[in-house]
């Protein structure tokens, strides 16, 4: 079952442009709105709006220098991110490892069975 | 499937009829996934699911013996689970001789539950790069701090 947290943060990270603009993030360090908009093929309004959204799930966070708002990633809670998703995946695995357990037992069991 | 898909997949011992049987009967289920298992499977058949105390309700999608399997389950209680409530989990058998069966799983629909229904259309109509490969990429340069 997921949190409203973890929904937060999904819809934040699953999204194309999103991603876009957070790679921009990670690799650059801390850059302003206007320059992610020159390297985005959307607007300076849309990186905003990608901008609040990311903000929100935590995942980056901003400064202001001067007259210009520096943006940059909070990577603890990218780690999460990926943290998390790497137990969902660790869950599967241990589920799978179940089933290839009861299928082979199963499996095993007919085998003996005279028919 | 673009977006958040988790992939995994296992190579089992066992002829895919037999796997088939340990990944779609009820009481089969509740020994690898849930604690309580109340279902039929049946393509739209809702069925009930508990994990310890908790427990939500999860309806069939594809029923293709022996080599397809998909339900959808976590979205809220009383609503239809339709992409962007749920989490949907599909099933592939694919027999690699007559006593090995390879199974892959995958479950996608994390990244859609909080999305504004403009958003999920625009979304589903991007098929850009996938979700596994971004965060290897920001794992990569994370590390190289």
């Amino acid at each position: 079952m997921t949190t409203q947290a973890d929904n937060e943060l999904w819809s934040a990270i699953g999204d194309p442009s999103r991603r876009q603009v957070l790679d921009l993030l990670v690799s650059h360090g801390e850059v302003s709105a206007s320059w992610l908009a020159e390297r985005v093929p959307f607007s300076r309004q849309a990186v905003s709006k990608h901008l609040v959204v990311l903000e929100r799930a935590g995942l980056i966070s901003r400064r202001k220098q001067g007259r210009e708002v520096l943006y940059q990633v909070e990577a603890g809670r990218l780690d999460q991110a990926t943290r998390t998703m790497a137990e969902l995946a660790a869950q599967w695995d241990r589920r799978l490892a179940t089933i290839k357990r009861l299928a082979e037992t199963a499996h095993a069991e007919n085998e003996r069975r005279p028919s | 499937m673009p977006g958040l898909t988790i992939e995994r997949e296992i190579l089992i011992e066992a002829p895919v009829k037999v796997v088939w049987r340990t990944i779609t009967e009820p009481d089969q289920i509740s020994q690898w996934f849930a604690d309580k298992v109340e279902l039929v499977v049946e393509p739209g058949a809702h069925g009930y699911m508990e994990f310890g105390d908790q427990g939500g309700p999860v309806v069939v999608e594809t029923v293709d013996p022996p080599s397809r399997f998909s339900f959808r389950w976590n979205h809220p209680r009383g609503e239809q689970p339709v992409p962007g409530n749920s989490m949907l989990v599909e099933f592939t058998l694919t027999p690699e001789d007559d006593e090995r069966t390879r199974l892959r799983v995958t479950e996608s629909g994390h990244e859609l539950r909080a999305w504004p229904d403009a958003e999920k259309q625009r979304y589903a109509d991007e098929h850009r790069d996938g979700w596994g490969e971004f965060l290897d990429r920001l794992a990569t340069v994370l590390a190289k701090r």
